[in-house]
């Protein structure tokens, strides 16, 4: 059945205090070229059915509505997998 | 007068708030999230909790719940609403308080008594203060840090919406030390500090004549009796 994948990443000049304490803890483990790290969310929505032009219009919605916040997130990404 | 007060799965400040509204002299209504019944109250609180677990974002699925249709009405046509922590993230989730809640900037959880300075007496649940007035109420959050975008944060400050401000402290990262915001007919109040811990002596913050003596949050609640009943 395939998969439709929504990503979500809180917008770019806002503080992401998850990654800030990520990047914290490469700082400690020595990786130290990694410089800055910010945390989405990755979305999997299994479909019953063919992808079709109205389902990717509802994802759409979906996305902007319920998926993600536009005062504080962006949707960056939005395809289909086929999966086995 | 009745103000109902909506439990959400999660909600853990329902039944203070209940009794912080008795205290205040109205008669408190349980309300349920998965009804389509406002049994006829006059005012409405959302209260704090962690609803769904914050899972998704905080407040976001409570937001679509299903007696949230009748509450975006109620709140439209002019019913007071309050928001108190995850409720205030719910009415920003539900687009009824401009902004957003995001992790505090530190990235952990804070409780402490905070002092706030009520910035707006405009508002159907801060009429009972005087404008400018320091208060301490509870606060107890890890996603309190309010945000919005630069247009958003200068039209709230003009116009006077800046209902509550952090004093002495920004616990979260809040812009402007931002508290509390209200909607354009000042119907609608979301706060992220506690006054429904804040009502009934020998529970509250300390204040400088007795420990635990503080009941600053109980005038949140009369203001909206006296709004209503005026």
């Amino acid at each position: 059945m395939p998969t439709i994948v929504v990503e979500v990443m809180p917008k770019a000049e806002l503080l992401d205090p998850q990654g800030k304490a990520v990047a914290g803890a490469l700082q400690r483990l020595g990786k130290s070229e990694f410089t800055s790290v910010r945390i989405g969310k990755r979305f999997e929505l299994t479909v019953d059915g063919p992808v079709d032009d109205s389902v990717l219009a509802d994802v759409r919605d979906i996305a902007q509505t319920l998926l993600s916040n536009g005062v504080i997130e962006d949707v960056v990404a939005i395809r289909t997998e086929d999966a086995e | 007068m009745r103000i109902g007060v909506v439990t959400f799965p999660g909600s853990l400040d329902d039944r203070d708030a209940a009794r912080g509204i008795r205290i205040a002299g109205a008669e408190p209504v349980a309300l349920w999230h998965g009804d389509h019944d406002l049994q006829g109250v006059d005012a409405l609180v959302l209260p704090g909790g962690f609803s769904y677990g914050d899972y998704l974002r905080c407040g976001a699925i409570a937001a679509h719940s299903p007696i949230m249709t009748e509450v975006i009405a109620a709140a439209n046509s002019g019913m007071p609403v309050l928001g108190i922590c995850n409720g205030f993230q719910m009415l920003t989730e539900a687009h009824l308080l401009p902004g957003g809640l995001i992790r505090n900037e530190k990235g952990s959880f804070v409780c402490r008594d905070q002092r706030l300075r009520v910035q707006s007496v405009e508002t159907q649940w801060t009429s009972a203060f005087e404008a400018g007035e320091e208060i301490v109420i509870p606060l107890k959050n890890g996603e309190g840090g309010y945000i919005a975008d630069r247009d958003t944060i200068q039209r709230l400050e003009e116009e006077g919406r800046v209902v509550f401000r952090y004093l002495g402290y920004n616990p979260n990262g809040s812009m402007n030390d931002i508290a509390g915001v209200a909607n354009e007919r000042g119907n609608v109040v979301g706060l992220m500090p506690h006054p429904e811990h804040a009502v009934e002596p020998g529970f509250g913050p300390d204040t400088s004549a007795a420990m635990r003596s503080g009941v600053d949050g109980l005038r949140i609640f009369r203001s909206v009796l006296e709004s209503v009943l005026a």
